[in-house]
């Protein structure tokens, strides 16, 4: 059997890890050949719905590197990507793909042989988890319809605007002058993070057809009471509306986003 | 004077320092004359595989350059020539020169390099040192610029057959040479060095046994374009070698052959050669150095020794090789030396010798011819207080002519020159130079994509392992892809003038080279394009050398399965990409300087004699820095004085102003327009300014150890300069100890100044107190350069010198009133003790406590030990990644007056290329806000580093492009995905991954 080789996607800042990447090239550090790098100016620069994108696509393994905490070219470009990349995970988390897929790792410009070894780490343990679900010629549709929902998910401004504020609100302060505690704002985040994703889900199933709430919580496997509790924040935003009612359900369809 | 000046300058020398001074007077407005003796340009530096201690790839970093050097509108390449006589003085000199004939037309030539594959005639190869044989027309290497053959007349045997096959008819065999007057204001000398000649160094058995090689041809056999192909291999065998010896000082700190001061480069070359080496050969490698003392005085040079050992298991012995013998029969070698007093013999697969520098070949003429004086060595005679200058007026000096030295310092130097040369001729400025003007751009807005893609096989850097063939024919197969071809080198001019024909040819409208990585070669390729009528920013660059063929070598299928992807996804992404403007900015033609010490106070004068204003900011109440406790130099120059002469001629320039007592509260701006509040007595006020010059300098380790600050008699060398210098010194017996928080766990660099400072205090006291005995503790002593000579001198006068190290640590004690020492004697292994009147601690530099925050409004970074982090530590030392800031003196790292002058004279020459321009261009790589989709949240005005985005009066979010650096943050937070990243969109990204990972350009 030929060995599996996974598909990794690399997502290199240009002044750090693209040139330590260079560097293992100049100093002949051998690695595996299953990474494909695609050069941004600054980690900071990827979105979560590229990455998830990615994913949706098919690839095996995603590194995203930039400079080590303090050394970013645009100062802190890389600590924002440490704050999206963690929101990534815990939406990655809920699609059924395994999280440990995307990695975030920190190589200087002088780094090269902890690149090569970074990225051999990564292609050895891709390796050992096997190929992504959504690999290949036959992706897991379900599974997929979960990626597609974390990345729609990713896209919202309640995640956008959370995430992008986290480090003002719990390293500085907000507008009261305080700070908020990053345990506090852990739990909202998953809590954020699960319900929007729950909710693009749900977007996405009615989406095609008319759907009632008895059929997306088999879909869903969750209650239909939290399920009810979405479609009416939804229809508030003017995300759903109700089609008809077939019976004593109502069908709800989506709506084109505004 | 009422003749007119010349607004040229001539620089000898074509080697790195060379073109950085030939760069510096283009780009300011002045014209450049280039000569070299040999047929193309890059001196040594074109021939080193690696560079430390960043071991980057000397070719790759110095490629661009000359490419750069060789396209200048305003430089004028003038090769295989030599100066045989001057006329005139400073500002109208008259150069006469001969330009050898290369029985070869230039301007026909176009470096195919069919003439070289047919002739029959083979002769020694001196780019590779004499280890491979070339024909007799060649080129000296690949990457050659100018890119024109030449015919060796010595061998050739004139049969013709060149003639026959060159196509463009450039064979001249009939060519003479030719003689030419230039007319230049004033002249840079750069001519370089030639290595020591390892052959009078008999003892050593080099021309004699063929396994000992010089490091220079070390250089060439670990190199990829190499005799070898970058395999190490035994010359008299072609073995691979299991154990490899280094020895240091070969030609240098060695009084028998005259050669007394160091070379200043070798310890850490061979180093770098020590680390490289293990990654040319598929076992491990033994690799040995023999070294007297270890010199790793630069900045992070010291962690990278540490690394050598510690990481990369080379062994280090202190020892003198006393000789070298071969086993006739194996070809192996014997290394004789005496280490710890005991005599031994070691066997040895091939013997490396770090020969030193010596004066260029032929100096003794060029001097004569030119009119300047050299010093005993032979090098040319400077000043502490003038190292830039040569004895003649209108005639400086720069790289290792000036004094053994290593690649940054040469650039530094080179950019020095390049501000004295063209102060001198300040008023000439603009008068004749070409401005380059590209033909007018297409518009391709409306146009298909039509790409052209180059791959290059880098020699056999790339061809060697991924089918390169077979990589073209993929991309052609592409959409959009209309044309699509191979090249030995893409970054040749040649390829350049060829994708130039094909764009037209094929009228493409978008590029792809397929080579090495776009950080270094991105800015040729876009010019080529520009050069053409095609925006620059249709252009991509696919990465199949650094970041595959050279790291997937085992791999030949799989590398080339890569290489297809990676020009597969940047290809998708090309098709994507659209025109972009580039931002043009006003300049405001004044300077600021921060920091009135010696290096700020040059800066600033260099400033103005280029004719700019200048603001100059000093913290304290008074200039001068650091030179106001340096009471006396080695030499016979006095510091006072020059301080005296300096403060004076900076409170006399009107151009000048001076703010004392003043402090930097906020920098706003951007290259040519920065606003910088400064305060001073609770006053502030705001200046407007183009360039900022960074000048803090460094402040002295205040030690705890050896009982300084409990124990008057403990001093540091500062206070014992000071008490010699003010006739308070009366000690019958002086320790010295060297590295005194420095080269420690926390502080792991070496603060290169302290051993000269050590040796010129023990001078002065032997000086005024001959009686005195003085003992100084060291780890290596560490007098790079013509410093060799005080500590010889000092040695001499009976000063001794006795090493510790890190297991054996000097012990202070006081008992009794009783100041004692106990040292460690390392050939007897025994602790004995000294009474002594005075301790000296020879201490740390250490970084300015507030440089963490200059660094946070200026935005530039810091090294790990807190000096300012320049943009690039070989070949950009002086300026910062940001535009428009540079660097110079003990900021930067610990250095000497005359290295801070240097910096200083070089950062104002690095300044003067942005002062002189009236407009500015910027990338045109920023962000740009849909008004459509934005709210207004202000989430990316809150995220940018820069300041860039501003909300309008709308309260929609606006990007200041000429602020923005294109980092793409904003874009990739903001909650309405309202912005978009220029050059690195959503959709060219995304096309990018999905080219991956479908196989297939999608869409």
């Amino acid at each position: 059997m030929v060995e599996f080789e996974p598909k990794i996607i690399g997502f290199l800042c240009n002044w750090c890890s693209y040139a330590g990447a260079d560097l293992a090239g100049v100093s002949r550090i051998q690695y595996p050949p299953n990474i494909r790098v695609i050069r941004v100016m600054c980690s900071g620069r990827v979105d979560p719905v590229i990455v998830l994108e990615m994913f949706a696509d098919g690839a095996d393994g995603i590194l995203v590197m930039g400079c080590h905490p303090g050394e970013c070219h645009y100062l802190e470009g890389n600590l924002y990507a440490e704050r999206r990349i963690k929101m990534l995970k815990r939406l990655i988390a809920c699609t059924g793909l395994e999280p440990e897929r995307l990695r975030l790792e920190w190589v200087s410009a002088a780094e090269g042989s902890r690149f090569a070894d970074i990225v051999t780490d990564f292609t050895n343990q891709l390796k050992s988890l096997g190929p992504s679900a959504l690999a290949g010629e036959k992706p897991d549709e379900n599974i997929l319809s979960c990626v597609r929902a974390a990345e729609r998910a990713a896209g919202t401004s309640r995640l956008r605007t959370l995430v992008g504020r986290e480090k003002k609100l719990t390293e500085e302060e907000n507008v009261y002058g305080e700070k908020v505690a990053q345990e506090e704002f852990d739990e909202l985040m998953e809590e954020s993070v699960k319900e929007e994703y729950l909710r693009s889900r749900i977007y996405l199933l009615a989406k095609d057809e008319s759907i009632s709430i008895e059929e997306l919580t088999k879909h869903l496997s969750a209650d239909s009471e939290i399920v009810l509790r979405h479609i009416v924040v939804m229809k508030r935003r003017g995300l759903l509306k109700m089609d008809r009612i077939e019976g004593d359900n109502p069908l709800y369809t989506a709506l084109e986003a505004i | 004077m009422t003749e007119e000046k010349v607004g040229a300058i001539l620089v000898v020398g074509g080697g790195v320092a060379g073109v950085q001074a030939a760069l510096d007077i283009a780009d300011s407005g002045f014209k450049a004359y280039l000569i070299d003796q040999s047929p193309s340009i890059g001196g040594v530096m074109a021939k080193l595989d690696k560079t430390f201690p960043t071991n980057d790839c000397s070719m790759c970093i110095l490629a661009p350059k000359l490419v750069e050097a060789g396209r200048h509108p305003n430089i004028n390449l003038i090769t295989n020539a030599e100066i045989t006589g001057l006329n005139g003085e400073l500002g109208n000199f008259e150069v006469k020169i001969r330009k050898r004939s290369r029985y070869i037309n230039e301007e026909k030539c176009n470096g195919c390099g069919s003439c070289a594959q047919k002739c029959p005639v083979e002769a020694i190869d001196t780019y590779n040192k004499g280890l491979s044989d070339r024909s007799a027309i060649y080129i000296e290497y690949p990457q050659a610029v100018p890119l024109k053959y030449i015919i060796d007349r010595e061998k050739c045997i004139g049969c013709g057959i060149c003639q026959e096959i060159c196509k463009p008819g450039a064979v001249e065999y009939e060519q003479e040479d030719t003689e030419a007057t230039l007319k230049v204001g004033s002249i840079i000398l750069a001519p370089g060095f030639e290595s020591f000649d390892a052959r009078l160094k008999t003892e050593y058995g080099y021309g004699r046994f063929q396994n000992v090689v010089t490091s220079i041809e070390f250089e060439r056999i670990l190199n990829a374009s190499g005799p070898y192909g970058g395999l190490i291999l035994r010359p008299s065998d072609g073995e691979i070698p299991k154990k490899i010896a280094f020895i240091q000082c070969v030609g240098s700190r060695d009084a028998q052959l005259g050669n007394n001061y160091c070379s200043a480069a070798c310890c850490m070359y061979s180093i770098k050669e020590a680390i490289i080496a293990n990654e040319h050969v598929p076992i491990e490698l033994e690799r040995t150095i023999f070294y007297m003392d270890i010199r790793a005085y630069g900045k992070e040079f010291d962690a990278y020794y540490s690394r050598a050992r510690e990481e990369y298991g080379v062994r280090f012995v202190r020892s003198r090789v006393a000789n070298v013998e071969e086993d006739p029969l194996t070809n192996d070698l014997f290394v004789h030396y005496v280490e710890d007093g005991e005599p031994k013999t070691e066997e040895f697969d091939m013997v490396v010798l770090s020969v030193g520098m010596r004066p260029p070949k032929n100096v003794e003429k060029l001097a004569e011819v030119l009119g300047i004086k050299l010093n005993q060595y032979k090098f040319c005679q400077t000043d502490t207080f003038s190292p830039i200058e040569t004895s003649k007026p209108g005639i400086f000096v720069c790289g290792a002519f000036a004094a053994p030295k290593d690649i940054p310092e040469s650039v530094v130097q080179a950019s020095a020159a390049a501000a004295k040369a063209t102060a001198t001729i300040a008023s000439e400025r603009g008068k004749l130079i070409t401005i380059k003007e590209y033909p007018p751009e297409r518009d391709v807005s409306l146009e298909e994509p039509r790409i052209g893609v180059f791959i290059c096989h880098c020699g056999i850097n790339i061809g060697g392992i991924v089918n390169v063939p077979e990589v073209v024919e993929h991309a052609k197969k592409l959409p959009n892809v209309v044309y699509a071809e191979d090249n030995l080198y893409t970054c040749s001019q040649d390829t350049q003038v060829r994708i130039r024909e094909k764009i037209k040819e094929f009228n493409l409208n978008r590029v792809v080279v397929a080579a090495c990585t776009p950080r270094t070669h991105e800015p040729l390729f876009r010019e080529t394009l520009s050069e053409a009528g095609l925006n620059s920013y249709l252009f991509e660059m696919a990465n199949i050398r650094d970041q595959c063929s050279w790291v997937h070598m085992h791999e030949p299928e799989k590398a080339t399965e890569k290489a297809k992807d990676l020009v597969r996804s940047v290809v998708a992404k090309t098709r994507l990409l659209e025109t972009l403007k580039k931002p043009v900015t006003s300049v405001i033609p004044v300077g600021l300087v921060i920091g009135g010490g010696l290096s700020g106070m040059t800066a600033a004068l260099e400033l103005t004699r280029q004719d700019f204003e200048v603001h100059l900011v000093e913290r304290e109440k008074e200039l001068g820095g650091h030179l106001r406790h340096i009471y006396y130099l080695p030499g016979s120059e006095n510091p006072h004085e020059m301080l005296k002469s300096i403060i004076k001629d900076i409170h006399e320039n009107e151009k000048i102003s001076v703010h004392l007592n003043t402090e930097i509260v906020n920098v706003e701006g951007y290259v040519g327009n920065f606003r910088t509040t400064i305060r001073s007595d609770g006053n502030e006020k705001q200046i407007e300014h183009g360039i900022i010059v960074v000048a803090t300098g460094a402040t002295e380790y205040k030690p705890t150890e050896y009982l300084y600050g409990t124990d008057a008699r403990v001093l540091t060398q500062h206070e014992l300069e000071e008490n010699l210098a003010k006739d308070r010194f009366s000690a019958k017996t002086v320790v010295m100890i060297q590295c005194v928080g420095a080269r420690t766990k926390e502080r792991p660099n070496c603060s290169r100044i302290c051993c000269g400072h050590a040796i010129k205090n023990a001078l002065k006291i032997k000086e005024v107190s001959p009686e005195t005995e003085v003992y100084v503790l060291y780890k290596d002593i560490r007098t790079y350069g013509f410093k060799e000579d005080y500590y010889r001198e000092a040695a001499n006068e009976g000063v001794l010198f006795i090493r510790y190290d890190d297991e054996h640590k000097p012990k202070v004690t006081q008992e009794n009133g009783k100041l004692m020492v106990l040292a460690w004697e390392p050939i007897l292994k025994t602790w004995f003790p000294i009474e002594m009147g005075t301790l000296a601690l020879s201490v740390a530099v250490v970084p300015n406590h507030d440089s963490e925050r200059l660094a946070r409004m200026l935005k530039v970074p810091l090294t790990k030990d807190g000096f300012f982090l320049e943009a690039h530590v070989k070949l950009r030392p002086l300026d910062f990644a940001t535009d428009g800031i540079f660097l110079c003196g003990l900021a930067h790292w610990p250095k000497l007056i005359e290295e801070s002058i240097s910096q200083a004279c070089g950062a104002a020459a690095r300044a003067a290329t942005i002062l002189s321009k009236k407009t500015l261009e910027v990338e045109g790589i920023v962000s740009y806000v849909d008004e459509d989709l934005c709210v207004g949240c202000g989430l990316c005005i809150s995220l940018c580093p820069y300041g860039a985005i501003e909300k309008d009066e709308r309260g929609i979010a606006r990007v200041k492009e000429v602020l923005c650096k294109g980092c793409g943050t904003c874009g990739a937070s903001c909650p309405k995905r309202a912005i978009t990243m220029r050059q690195f969109t959503d959709e060219q990204i995304i096309a990018q991954g999905l080219a991956v990972l479908r196989g297939a350009v999608c869409g």
